[in-house]
Protein backbone atom coordinates (compact mmCIF):
# COMPACT_ATOMS: atom_id res chain seq x y z
CA UNK A 1 0.00 0.00 0.00
CA UNK A 2 2.54 2.79 0.85
CA UNK A 3 4.61 1.58 -2.31
CA UNK A 4 2.07 2.81 -4.30
CA UNK A 5 1.58 6.29 -3.17
CA UNK A 6 2.45 9.00 -5.24
CA UNK A 7 4.43 12.29 -4.95
CA UNK A 8 1.30 14.43 -3.63
CA UNK A 9 -0.44 11.68 -1.69
CA UNK A 10 3.14 11.47 0.24
CA UNK A 11 2.62 15.25 0.70
CA UNK A 12 -0.49 14.90 1.93
CA UNK A 13 0.90 12.08 4.34
CA UNK A 14 2.84 14.52 5.40
CA UNK A 15 0.58 16.73 6.59
CA UNK A 16 -2.07 14.31 8.60
CA UNK A 17 1.11 12.77 10.52
CA UNK A 18 2.31 16.11 11.88
CA UNK A 19 -1.40 16.32 13.54
CA UNK A 20 -0.43 13.39 15.07
CA UNK A 21 2.82 14.36 15.91
CA UNK A 22 2.66 16.28 19.04
CA UNK A 23 0.86 13.68 20.95
CA UNK A 24 2.59 10.40 19.90
CA UNK A 25 5.68 12.17 21.59
CA UNK A 26 4.12 12.87 24.53
CA UNK A 27 2.98 9.48 24.48
CA UNK A 28 6.93 8.62 23.70
CA UNK A 29 8.24 11.05 26.42
CA UNK A 30 6.13 10.19 29.37
CA UNK A 31 4.74 6.53 28.44
CA UNK A 32 6.75 4.54 26.80
CA UNK A 33 10.28 5.97 28.31
CA UNK A 34 8.28 5.96 31.44
CA UNK A 35 7.55 2.32 30.66
CA UNK A 36 11.27 1.92 30.02
CA UNK A 37 12.33 3.22 33.23
CA UNK A 38 10.39 0.73 35.42
CA UNK A 39 12.87 -1.64 33.51
CA UNK A 40 15.76 -0.11 34.03
CA UNK A 41 14.91 0.09 37.23
CA UNK A 42 13.96 -3.20 37.70
CA UNK A 43 17.28 -4.19 35.94
CA UNK A 44 19.46 -1.52 37.99
CA UNK A 45 20.92 -1.98 41.32
CA UNK A 46 20.03 -0.05 44.83
CA UNK A 47 22.21 2.29 46.44
CA UNK A 48 22.84 0.10 49.88
CA UNK A 49 23.12 3.65 52.01
CA UNK A 50 20.05 5.26 50.35
CA UNK A 51 17.94 2.78 49.85
CA UNK A 52 17.52 4.51 46.60
CA UNK A 53 17.03 2.96 43.08
CA UNK A 54 19.84 2.82 40.41
CA UNK A 55 18.80 2.26 37.11
CA UNK A 56 20.67 0.85 34.63
CA UNK A 57 19.64 2.77 31.09
CA UNK A 58 21.63 0.28 28.63
CA UNK A 59 20.37 -3.23 28.21
CA UNK A 60 23.43 -5.05 27.85
CA UNK A 61 24.74 -4.32 31.52
CA UNK A 62 21.01 -5.50 32.78
CA UNK A 63 21.87 -7.19 36.20
CA UNK A 64 19.08 -9.82 36.73
CA UNK A 65 19.64 -10.82 40.04
CA UNK A 66 16.98 -9.05 41.35
CA UNK A 67 14.37 -10.00 38.60
CA UNK A 68 14.97 -13.65 38.81
CA UNK A 69 14.83 -13.42 42.51
CA UNK A 70 11.39 -12.12 42.33
CA UNK A 71 10.11 -14.85 39.73
CA UNK A 72 11.25 -17.26 42.26
CA UNK A 73 9.22 -15.98 45.14
CA UNK A 74 5.99 -15.59 42.88
CA UNK A 75 6.93 -19.13 41.53
CA UNK A 76 7.70 -20.77 44.79
CA UNK A 77 8.50 -18.56 47.69
CA UNK A 78 6.22 -15.86 49.89
CA UNK A 79 4.61 -14.50 46.40
CA UNK A 80 3.11 -17.45 45.23
CA UNK A 81 0.09 -16.93 47.76
CA UNK A 82 -0.03 -13.11 46.92
CA UNK A 83 -0.45 -13.89 43.42
CA UNK A 84 -3.04 -16.69 43.77
CA UNK A 85 -5.43 -14.91 45.94
CA UNK A 86 -5.39 -11.97 43.37
CA UNK A 87 -5.92 -14.24 40.65
CA UNK A 88 -8.69 -15.73 43.21
CA UNK A 89 -10.53 -11.92 44.32
CA UNK A 90 -10.29 -10.82 40.52
CA UNK A 91 -12.07 -14.26 39.48
CA UNK A 92 -14.68 -13.73 41.95
CA UNK A 93 -15.41 -9.90 41.53
CA UNK A 94 -15.58 -10.80 37.67
CA UNK A 95 -18.20 -13.84 38.19
CA UNK A 96 -20.01 -11.07 40.62
CA UNK A 97 -19.88 -8.93 37.42
CA UNK A 98 -21.04 -10.86 34.76
CA UNK A 99 -23.80 -12.32 37.48
CA UNK A 100 -24.93 -8.84 37.69
CA UNK A 101 -23.72 -7.26 34.70
CA UNK A 102 -25.38 -9.72 31.96
CA UNK A 103 -28.95 -9.80 33.08
CA UNK A 104 -28.81 -5.82 33.40
CA UNK A 105 -27.36 -4.98 30.52
CA UNK A 106 -29.55 -7.40 28.51
CA UNK A 107 -32.66 -5.70 30.05
CA UNK A 108 -31.97 -2.01 29.15
CA UNK A 109 -30.35 -2.89 25.64
CA UNK A 110 -32.76 -5.83 24.18
CA UNK A 111 -35.92 -5.98 27.18
CA UNK A 112 -36.62 -2.29 28.23
CA UNK A 113 -39.56 -0.71 27.40
CA UNK A 114 -38.32 2.38 25.18
CA UNK A 115 -39.62 5.49 27.42
CA UNK A 116 -37.56 3.96 30.24
CA UNK A 117 -34.74 2.93 28.55
CA UNK A 118 -32.78 6.72 28.59
CA UNK A 119 -33.47 6.93 32.20
CA UNK A 120 -32.06 3.87 32.68
CA UNK A 121 -29.02 3.98 30.76
CA UNK A 122 -28.33 7.70 32.53
CA UNK A 123 -28.98 5.46 35.72
CA UNK A 124 -26.13 3.12 34.73
CA UNK A 125 -23.70 5.80 33.59
CA UNK A 126 -24.06 7.73 36.96
CA UNK A 127 -21.95 5.56 38.49
CA UNK A 128 -18.77 6.94 36.56
CA UNK A 129 -19.14 10.16 37.77
CA UNK A 130 -19.32 9.57 40.94
CA UNK A 131 -15.68 9.54 42.37
CA UNK A 132 -14.69 5.66 43.21
CA UNK A 133 -13.02 6.54 46.59
CA UNK A 134 -16.50 8.01 47.33
CA UNK A 135 -18.48 4.68 46.64
CA UNK A 136 -15.99 2.94 48.53
CA UNK A 137 -16.36 5.25 51.39
CA UNK A 138 -19.81 4.55 51.17
CA UNK A 139 -18.92 0.77 51.86
CA UNK A 140 -16.87 1.91 54.89
CA UNK A 141 -19.79 3.66 56.55
CA UNK A 142 -22.34 1.19 55.86
CA UNK A 143 -19.78 -1.73 57.02
CA UNK A 144 -19.01 -0.37 60.31
CA UNK A 145 -19.86 -2.85 63.22
CA UNK A 146 -22.83 -0.71 63.91
CA UNK A 147 -23.46 0.56 60.40
CA UNK A 148 -26.68 -0.10 58.28
CA UNK A 149 -25.30 -3.72 56.87
CA UNK A 150 -25.26 -5.40 60.03
CA UNK A 151 -28.44 -3.59 61.23
CA UNK A 152 -30.21 -5.02 58.91
CA UNK A 153 -29.55 -8.77 58.96
CA UNK A 154 -30.04 -8.69 62.41
CA UNK A 155 -33.39 -6.92 61.97
CA UNK A 156 -34.23 -9.52 59.62
CA UNK A 157 -32.62 -12.28 61.98
CA UNK A 158 -30.07 -13.36 59.52
CA UNK A 159 -27.49 -12.48 61.99
CA UNK A 160 -27.14 -12.91 65.78
CA UNK A 161 -23.85 -10.94 66.40
CA UNK A 162 -22.66 -7.93 64.63
CA UNK A 163 -20.32 -9.23 62.16
CA UNK A 164 -16.69 -7.05 61.43
CA UNK A 165 -16.57 -6.61 58.11
CA UNK A 166 -13.80 -3.89 57.69
CA UNK A 167 -10.93 -6.00 59.26
CA UNK A 168 -9.66 -7.56 56.81
CA UNK A 169 -12.53 -10.42 55.34
CA UNK A 170 -12.03 -11.43 52.15
CA UNK A 171 -16.23 -11.47 51.71
CA UNK A 172 -15.39 -7.57 51.54
CA UNK A 173 -12.93 -7.38 49.54
CA UNK A 174 -14.72 -9.58 46.43
CA UNK A 175 -17.92 -7.22 47.41
CA UNK A 176 -16.25 -3.92 47.42
CA UNK A 177 -14.30 -5.03 43.73
CA UNK A 178 -17.23 -6.23 42.18
CA UNK A 179 -19.46 -3.09 43.10
CA UNK A 180 -16.86 -0.89 42.21
CA UNK A 181 -16.01 -2.73 38.70
CA UNK A 182 -19.68 -3.62 37.55
CA UNK A 183 -20.46 0.20 35.86
CA UNK A 184 -16.92 -0.73 33.96
CA UNK A 185 -18.61 -4.23 33.21
CA UNK A 186 -22.25 -3.58 32.28
CA UNK A 187 -21.49 -0.64 29.39
CA UNK A 188 -19.43 -2.08 26.98
CA UNK A 189 -21.61 -5.47 27.03
CA UNK A 190 -24.57 -2.97 26.71
CA UNK A 191 -23.72 -1.70 23.42
CA UNK A 192 -22.82 -5.11 22.07
CA UNK A 193 -26.16 -6.40 22.93
CA UNK A 194 -27.96 -3.35 21.58
CA UNK A 195 -26.37 -3.82 18.39
CA UNK A 196 -27.52 -7.39 17.90
CA UNK A 197 -29.53 -7.38 14.60
CA UNK A 198 -32.90 -7.78 15.85
CA UNK A 199 -34.14 -10.08 12.99
CA UNK A 200 -31.37 -13.09 13.63
CA UNK A 201 -33.60 -12.95 16.98
CA UNK A 202 -37.11 -12.85 15.27
CA UNK A 203 -35.37 -15.85 12.51
CA UNK A 204 -34.72 -17.77 15.57
CA UNK A 205 -38.51 -17.43 16.90
CA UNK A 206 -39.64 -17.78 13.90
CA UNK A 207 -37.94 -21.28 13.07
CA UNK A 208 -39.15 -22.90 15.66
CA UNK A 209 -36.98 -22.08 18.79
CA UNK A 210 -38.50 -21.70 22.50
CA UNK A 211 -37.50 -18.02 24.17
CA UNK A 212 -34.72 -19.44 25.59
CA UNK A 213 -33.39 -21.89 23.08
CA UNK A 214 -32.98 -18.58 21.16
CA UNK A 215 -31.74 -16.64 23.78
CA UNK A 216 -28.77 -19.90 24.26
CA UNK A 217 -28.22 -19.72 20.83
CA UNK A 218 -28.70 -16.98 19.21
CA UNK A 219 -28.58 -13.83 21.47
CA UNK A 220 -25.56 -15.36 23.65
CA UNK A 221 -23.25 -16.68 21.05
CA UNK A 222 -23.50 -13.05 19.28
CA UNK A 223 -22.85 -11.06 22.78
CA UNK A 224 -19.63 -13.22 23.76
CA UNK A 225 -17.37 -10.36 21.82
CA UNK A 226 -19.00 -7.43 24.67
CA UNK A 227 -18.62 -10.18 27.38
CA UNK A 228 -15.11 -10.66 26.78
CA UNK A 229 -14.76 -6.71 25.51
CA UNK A 230 -16.27 -6.06 29.27
CA UNK A 231 -14.33 -8.85 31.36
CA UNK A 232 -10.91 -7.23 29.74
CA UNK A 233 -11.90 -3.96 30.97
CA UNK A 234 -12.30 -5.00 34.27
CA UNK A 235 -10.13 -7.69 34.82
CA UNK A 236 -6.93 -5.63 33.72
CA UNK A 237 -7.71 -2.66 36.46
CA UNK A 238 -8.50 -5.22 38.93
CA UNK A 239 -5.53 -6.94 38.76
CA UNK A 240 -3.56 -3.69 39.33
CA UNK A 241 -6.04 -2.29 42.14
CA UNK A 242 -4.46 -1.81 46.02
CA UNK A 243 -6.94 0.58 47.25
CA UNK A 244 -9.94 -1.56 47.20
CA UNK A 245 -9.06 -3.92 49.53
CA UNK A 246 -6.46 -1.83 51.67
CA UNK A 247 -8.99 0.69 52.19
CA UNK A 248 -12.12 -1.97 53.41
CA UNK A 249 -10.05 -3.70 55.21
CA UNK A 250 -7.52 -0.76 57.13
CA UNK A 251 -4.56 -2.32 55.39
CA UNK A 252 -4.94 -5.60 56.47
CA UNK A 253 -2.20 -8.18 55.27
CA UNK A 254 -4.75 -11.01 54.93
CA UNK A 255 -5.57 -9.54 52.11
CA UNK A 256 -2.62 -8.55 50.53
CA UNK A 257 -2.90 -7.95 46.60
CA UNK A 258 -0.09 -7.95 44.18
CA UNK A 259 -0.46 -4.14 43.82
CA UNK A 260 -0.13 -3.64 47.32
CA UNK A 261 2.85 -6.08 47.37
CA UNK A 262 4.53 -3.61 44.58
CA UNK A 263 3.55 -0.36 46.74
CA UNK A 264 5.00 -1.64 49.94
CA UNK A 265 8.27 -2.37 47.58
CA UNK A 266 8.81 1.30 46.38
CA UNK A 267 7.18 3.28 48.89
CA UNK A 268 7.03 1.55 52.19
CA UNK A 269 10.05 -0.88 52.14
CA UNK A 270 12.46 1.34 49.79
CA UNK A 271 13.52 -1.76 47.62
CA UNK A 272 12.06 0.08 44.27
CA UNK A 273 14.36 -3.01 42.12
CA UNK A 274 12.16 -5.65 43.42
CA UNK A 275 8.69 -3.36 43.01
CA UNK A 276 9.74 -2.61 39.49
CA UNK A 277 10.31 -5.93 38.99
CA UNK A 278 7.26 -7.54 39.95
CA UNK A 279 5.55 -4.62 38.13
CA UNK A 280 7.41 -6.17 34.80
CA UNK A 281 6.06 -9.72 36.26
CA UNK A 282 2.75 -7.99 36.48
CA UNK A 283 2.43 -6.77 32.75
CA UNK A 284 3.62 -10.39 31.49
CA UNK A 285 0.73 -12.32 33.24
CA UNK A 286 -1.46 -9.53 31.73
CA UNK A 287 -0.19 -8.98 28.12
CA UNK A 288 -2.23 -11.60 26.76
CA UNK A 289 -5.28 -9.55 27.68
CA UNK A 290 -3.70 -6.12 26.76
CA UNK A 291 -2.91 -7.66 23.10
CA UNK A 292 -6.64 -9.48 22.75
CA UNK A 293 -8.43 -5.91 23.33
CA UNK A 294 -5.84 -3.83 21.10
CA UNK A 295 -5.71 -6.13 18.29
CA UNK A 296 -9.68 -6.07 18.48
CA UNK A 297 -10.43 -2.43 19.07
CA UNK A 298 -7.75 -2.23 16.16
CA UNK A 299 -10.01 -4.55 13.87
CA UNK A 300 -13.24 -2.53 15.16
CA UNK A 301 -11.59 0.79 13.96
CA UNK A 302 -10.82 -0.64 10.58
CA UNK A 303 -14.09 -1.54 10.08
CA UNK A 304 -15.48 1.75 11.36
CA UNK A 305 -13.45 3.73 8.76
CA UNK A 306 -13.77 1.29 5.96
CA UNK B 1 -45.63 -10.31 18.74
CA UNK B 2 -43.09 -8.61 19.77
CA UNK B 3 -44.82 -6.95 22.15
CA UNK B 4 -46.04 -10.39 23.38
CA UNK B 5 -42.06 -11.09 24.14
CA UNK B 6 -40.94 -8.58 26.00
CA UNK B 7 -43.88 -8.62 28.40
CA UNK B 8 -43.29 -12.05 29.18
CA UNK B 9 -39.57 -12.16 29.71
CA UNK B 10 -39.10 -8.71 30.89
CA UNK B 11 -40.55 -8.94 34.73
CA UNK B 12 -37.60 -11.30 36.79
CA UNK B 13 -34.69 -8.85 34.05
CA UNK B 14 -36.77 -5.74 35.36
CA UNK B 15 -36.44 -6.38 38.90
CA UNK B 16 -33.13 -7.65 38.69
CA UNK B 17 -32.11 -4.36 37.24
CA UNK B 18 -34.03 -1.75 39.47
CA UNK B 19 -32.36 -3.59 42.21
CA UNK B 20 -28.81 -3.13 40.36
CA UNK B 21 -29.90 0.94 39.86
CA UNK B 22 -30.80 0.85 43.96
CA UNK B 23 -27.99 -0.65 44.63
CA UNK B 24 -25.78 1.79 43.14
CA UNK B 25 -26.76 4.78 44.35
CA UNK B 26 -28.07 3.97 47.70
CA UNK B 27 -24.95 3.53 49.76
CA UNK B 28 -24.07 6.74 48.08
CA UNK B 29 -27.04 8.20 49.49
CA UNK B 30 -26.63 6.79 53.02
CA UNK B 31 -23.13 8.25 52.67
CA UNK B 32 -24.26 12.00 51.77
CA UNK B 33 -26.49 11.62 54.42
CA UNK B 34 -23.78 11.20 56.61
CA UNK B 35 -22.11 14.05 55.80
CA UNK B 36 -24.84 15.86 57.44
CA UNK B 37 -24.39 14.13 60.92
CA UNK B 38 -24.50 16.40 63.81
CA UNK B 39 -22.13 14.20 66.09
CA UNK B 40 -18.91 11.69 64.89
CA UNK B 41 -20.91 8.80 64.37
CA UNK B 42 -19.72 7.78 60.07
CA UNK B 43 -22.49 4.38 60.54
CA UNK B 44 -25.63 5.83 61.75
CA UNK B 45 -27.96 8.89 60.94
CA UNK B 46 -27.95 11.52 63.46
CA UNK B 47 -29.74 15.17 63.98
CA UNK B 48 -29.40 17.22 60.65
CA UNK B 49 -26.73 19.82 60.61
CA UNK B 50 -24.24 21.72 59.05
CA UNK B 51 -21.43 21.38 61.44
CA UNK B 52 -19.29 19.26 59.35
CA UNK B 53 -19.44 21.41 56.32
CA UNK B 54 -19.01 24.80 58.20
CA UNK B 55 -20.45 24.45 61.54
CA UNK B 56 -17.25 22.98 63.19
CA UNK B 57 -14.77 25.50 63.68
CA UNK B 58 -11.49 23.10 62.79
CA UNK B 59 -12.32 19.65 61.60
CA UNK B 60 -15.61 21.14 59.24
CA UNK B 61 -14.82 21.61 55.25
CA UNK B 62 -14.56 25.43 55.86
CA UNK B 63 -12.51 25.80 58.69
CA UNK B 64 -10.17 22.60 57.64
CA UNK B 65 -7.62 23.98 55.69
CA UNK B 66 -6.32 20.52 54.75
CA UNK B 67 -9.30 20.27 53.19
CA UNK B 68 -9.67 23.20 51.06
CA UNK B 69 -6.36 22.38 49.58
CA UNK B 70 -7.40 19.26 48.51
CA UNK B 71 -10.46 20.83 46.50
CA UNK B 72 -8.63 23.35 45.14
CA UNK B 73 -5.54 20.81 43.70
CA UNK B 74 -7.74 18.06 42.48
CA UNK B 75 -10.23 21.11 40.99
CA UNK B 76 -6.29 22.51 39.48
CA UNK B 77 -5.51 19.39 38.37
CA UNK B 78 -8.38 18.92 36.47
CA UNK B 79 -8.62 21.84 34.77
CA UNK B 80 -5.37 22.28 33.50
CA UNK B 81 -5.39 18.17 32.27
CA UNK B 82 -8.37 19.48 30.07
CA UNK B 83 -6.93 22.21 28.89
CA UNK B 84 -3.57 20.36 27.75
CA UNK B 85 -5.24 17.06 26.98
CA UNK B 86 -8.31 18.02 24.57
CA UNK B 87 -6.52 20.14 21.72
CA UNK B 88 -3.63 17.69 21.87
CA UNK B 89 -6.26 14.53 21.62
CA UNK B 90 -8.36 16.76 18.79
CA UNK B 91 -5.13 16.84 16.90
CA UNK B 92 -3.88 13.40 17.59
CA UNK B 93 -7.49 11.87 16.65
CA UNK B 94 -7.36 13.88 13.33
CA UNK B 95 -4.16 12.79 11.95
CA UNK B 96 -4.54 9.18 13.09
CA UNK B 97 -7.59 9.16 10.93
CA UNK B 98 -6.01 10.23 8.13
CA UNK B 99 -2.33 8.98 8.55
CA UNK B 100 -1.75 6.21 6.10
CA UNK B 101 1.25 3.15 6.73
CA UNK B 102 3.26 1.38 8.71
CA UNK B 103 3.99 4.42 10.71
CA UNK B 104 0.20 5.31 11.83
CA UNK B 105 -0.35 1.78 12.51
CA UNK B 106 2.11 1.59 14.77
CA UNK B 107 1.02 4.90 16.55
CA UNK B 108 -2.56 4.14 16.60
CA UNK B 109 -1.71 1.25 19.00
CA UNK B 110 0.74 3.35 21.41
CA UNK B 111 -2.06 5.53 21.63
CA UNK B 112 -4.30 2.41 22.75
CA UNK B 113 -1.99 1.08 24.99
CA UNK B 114 -2.37 3.25 28.02
CA UNK B 115 -6.12 2.68 27.81
CA UNK B 116 -5.15 -0.46 29.02
CA UNK B 117 -2.72 -0.54 30.65
CA UNK B 118 -3.18 -0.73 34.48
CA UNK B 119 -3.27 1.95 37.00
CA UNK B 120 -0.48 0.69 39.27
CA UNK B 121 1.81 0.23 36.23
CA UNK B 122 1.25 3.87 35.13
CA UNK B 123 1.66 5.45 38.61
CA UNK B 124 5.37 3.06 39.49
CA UNK B 125 6.36 3.93 36.08
CA UNK B 126 5.85 7.84 35.81
CA UNK B 127 6.95 7.67 39.75
CA UNK B 128 10.18 6.04 38.50
CA UNK B 129 10.67 8.38 35.77
CA UNK B 130 10.23 11.30 36.91
CA UNK B 131 12.28 10.42 40.30
CA UNK B 132 15.49 9.00 38.06
CA UNK B 133 15.26 10.45 34.61
CA UNK B 134 13.44 14.06 33.90
CA UNK B 135 14.48 15.05 37.93
CA UNK B 136 14.41 18.71 36.44
CA UNK B 137 10.38 18.78 36.53
CA UNK B 138 9.35 20.11 39.17
CA UNK B 139 8.07 18.27 41.44
CA UNK B 140 4.37 17.99 42.32
CA UNK B 141 1.62 19.64 40.92
CA UNK B 142 3.41 19.68 37.43
CA UNK B 143 4.45 16.19 37.70
CA UNK B 144 0.88 15.07 38.38
CA UNK B 145 -0.02 17.18 35.49
CA UNK B 146 1.91 15.61 33.26
CA UNK B 147 0.79 12.08 34.44
CA UNK B 148 -2.76 12.83 34.36
CA UNK B 149 -2.13 14.36 30.67
CA UNK B 150 -0.32 11.30 29.92
CA UNK B 151 -3.85 9.07 31.48
CA UNK B 152 -6.47 10.73 29.83
CA UNK B 153 -4.94 11.60 26.41
CA UNK B 154 -6.25 8.24 24.68
CA UNK B 155 -9.99 8.52 26.03
CA UNK B 156 -9.95 12.18 24.32
CA UNK B 157 -8.08 9.90 20.72
CA UNK B 158 -10.65 7.19 20.97
CA UNK B 159 -14.11 9.37 21.49
CA UNK B 160 -12.82 12.19 19.00
CA UNK B 161 -11.83 9.19 16.23
CA UNK B 162 -15.05 7.59 16.45
CA UNK B 163 -17.14 10.55 15.86
CA UNK B 164 -14.64 11.14 13.17
CA UNK B 165 -15.66 7.53 11.29
CA UNK B 166 -19.18 8.63 11.88
CA UNK B 167 -18.81 11.92 10.21
CA UNK B 168 -17.03 10.82 6.74
CA UNK B 169 -14.70 12.79 4.23
CA UNK B 170 -17.74 14.47 1.78
CA UNK B 171 -17.97 17.55 4.04
CA UNK B 172 -14.10 18.35 3.65
CA UNK B 173 -14.36 17.24 0.43
CA UNK B 174 -17.03 19.35 -0.65
CA UNK B 175 -15.40 22.43 0.72
CA UNK B 176 -11.76 21.39 -0.43
CA UNK B 177 -13.42 21.43 -4.52
CA UNK B 178 -15.07 24.87 -3.34
CA UNK B 179 -11.48 26.30 -2.16
CA UNK B 180 -10.64 25.87 1.30
CA UNK B 181 -7.16 25.06 2.01
CA UNK B 182 -7.13 21.82 4.53
CA UNK B 183 -6.69 23.71 7.01
CA UNK B 184 -9.70 25.98 6.41
CA UNK B 185 -11.60 22.76 6.13
CA UNK B 186 -11.03 21.64 9.51
CA UNK B 187 -11.27 24.46 11.22
CA UNK B 188 -14.68 25.90 9.28
CA UNK B 189 -16.09 22.38 8.25
CA UNK B 190 -14.40 19.25 10.99
CA UNK B 191 -14.10 21.03 14.35
CA UNK B 192 -18.04 22.67 14.08
CA UNK B 193 -19.03 19.61 13.50
CA UNK B 194 -16.62 17.65 16.42
CA UNK B 195 -17.57 19.97 18.52
CA UNK B 196 -20.06 17.41 20.32
CA UNK B 197 -17.66 15.16 20.79
CA UNK B 198 -15.23 17.49 21.95
CA UNK B 199 -17.09 18.58 24.46
CA UNK B 200 -17.84 15.14 25.70
CA UNK B 201 -14.02 14.18 25.59
CA UNK B 202 -13.52 16.82 28.20
CA UNK B 203 -15.92 16.11 30.52
CA UNK B 204 -14.27 12.45 30.67
CA UNK B 205 -11.00 14.27 31.12
CA UNK B 206 -12.36 15.98 33.57
CA UNK B 207 -13.72 13.09 35.55
CA UNK B 208 -10.95 11.18 34.92
CA UNK B 209 -8.78 13.61 36.59
CA UNK B 210 -10.95 14.08 39.50
CA UNK B 211 -11.35 10.31 40.16
CA UNK B 212 -7.57 9.65 39.97
CA UNK B 213 -6.01 8.03 43.09
CA UNK B 214 -3.39 5.61 41.83
CA UNK B 215 -1.36 8.70 39.80
CA UNK B 216 -2.16 11.86 42.48
CA UNK B 217 -0.81 9.44 44.98
CA UNK B 218 2.07 8.01 43.57
CA UNK B 219 3.56 11.87 42.10
CA UNK B 220 2.10 13.74 45.60
CA UNK B 221 4.85 15.01 48.13
CA UNK B 222 2.83 14.91 50.91
CA UNK B 223 0.24 17.58 52.37
CA UNK B 224 0.36 20.45 49.86
CA UNK B 225 0.16 18.33 46.68
CA UNK B 226 -2.72 16.17 48.18
CA UNK B 227 -6.19 15.51 45.89
CA UNK B 228 -9.54 14.72 47.19
CA UNK B 229 -9.11 10.89 46.52
CA UNK B 230 -6.16 10.97 48.24
CA UNK B 231 -7.91 12.86 51.32
CA UNK B 232 -10.46 10.13 51.28
CA UNK B 233 -8.03 7.24 51.13
CA UNK B 234 -6.01 8.24 54.21
CA UNK B 235 -9.58 8.87 56.22
CA UNK B 236 -9.53 4.97 56.10
CA UNK B 237 -6.87 5.34 58.34
CA UNK B 238 -7.50 8.25 60.82
CA UNK B 239 -10.19 8.70 63.01
CA UNK B 240 -12.16 10.47 60.66
CA UNK B 241 -15.19 12.04 61.00
CA UNK B 242 -18.14 12.76 58.41
CA UNK B 243 -16.02 15.94 57.17
CA UNK B 244 -14.68 13.33 54.64
CA UNK B 245 -17.87 12.51 53.40
CA UNK B 246 -18.64 16.29 53.49
CA UNK B 247 -15.78 16.74 51.41
CA UNK B 248 -16.99 13.83 49.45
CA UNK B 249 -20.26 14.96 48.88
CA UNK B 250 -19.41 18.68 47.92
CA UNK B 251 -17.07 16.95 44.88
CA UNK B 252 -19.80 14.69 43.88
CA UNK B 253 -22.23 17.26 43.48
CA UNK B 254 -19.58 19.56 41.60
CA UNK B 255 -18.64 17.39 39.38
CA UNK B 256 -22.21 15.90 38.63
CA UNK B 257 -23.32 19.91 38.03
CA UNK B 258 -20.86 20.45 35.57
CA UNK B 259 -21.20 17.42 34.07
CA UNK B 260 -25.03 17.78 34.20
CA UNK B 261 -24.81 21.85 32.48
CA UNK B 262 -22.66 20.24 29.94
CA UNK B 263 -25.26 17.75 28.92
CA UNK B 264 -27.42 20.52 28.35
CA UNK B 265 -25.52 22.89 26.85
CA UNK B 266 -24.58 19.98 24.15
CA UNK B 267 -28.10 19.42 23.43
CA UNK B 268 -28.95 22.74 22.75
CA UNK B 269 -25.66 23.11 20.47
CA UNK B 270 -27.22 20.34 18.88
CA UNK B 271 -30.68 21.27 18.50
CA UNK B 272 -28.91 25.07 16.89
CA UNK B 273 -27.05 23.45 14.91
CA UNK B 274 -29.39 20.96 13.47
CA UNK B 275 -30.55 23.68 11.50
CA UNK B 276 -27.32 25.64 11.02
CA UNK B 277 -26.07 22.32 9.37
CA UNK B 278 -29.05 22.07 6.71
CA UNK B 279 -28.57 25.80 6.14
CA UNK B 280 -25.02 24.83 5.44
CA UNK B 281 -25.65 22.21 3.37
CA UNK B 282 -28.04 24.05 1.61
CA UNK B 283 -25.31 26.32 0.12
CA UNK B 284 -22.94 24.09 -0.75
CA UNK B 285 -25.89 22.64 -2.95
CA UNK B 286 -26.50 25.75 -4.58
Amino acid sequence: MAIALGRHERRTNRFWSAFALPGVGWLVAFFVVSVYAVAAVAFGSINPLLRTAEPEWNPLQWDTTAFTDMLDRVVNGSLRQVFLRTFAFVGMALAGCIAIGYPVAYYVARKAPAKRRGLLLGLLVLPFWISYLMRMLAWTNLLQPDGLVNRVLRWANLMDEPRVWLDGSWTTVVWGLTYGYVPFFILPLYSTLERIDGRLIEAGRDLGASARQTFMRVTLPLSVPGLMAASVVTILPMFGDYYTNSYLTSGSPKVTMVGNQVEDYLRGSGQPNRGAALVLILMAVLVVLMVYYLVTTLRQQRQAER
Amino acid sequence: MKRWRARRGAPALAAITWLYVLWSILPVLVAMRVSFNDGKSRSSFQSMSMRWYWGDPNASLLHDDSLHTAMFNTLQLAGLTMLIATPLGVAMAIGLHRWRGRASTGANGLMLVPIVTPEIVFGVALFLVFSQLYTGVPDGLTRQLLGHVTFTLSFVVVIVRSRLAAIGGQFEEAARDLGATRLQAIRLILLPMLTPAIFASTMVVFATSVDDFVISSFLSTGASTETVPIKIYAASRAGSTPATNALATVMMVATLVAVGLAALALRAMNRRRGATDDGGLAGLTT
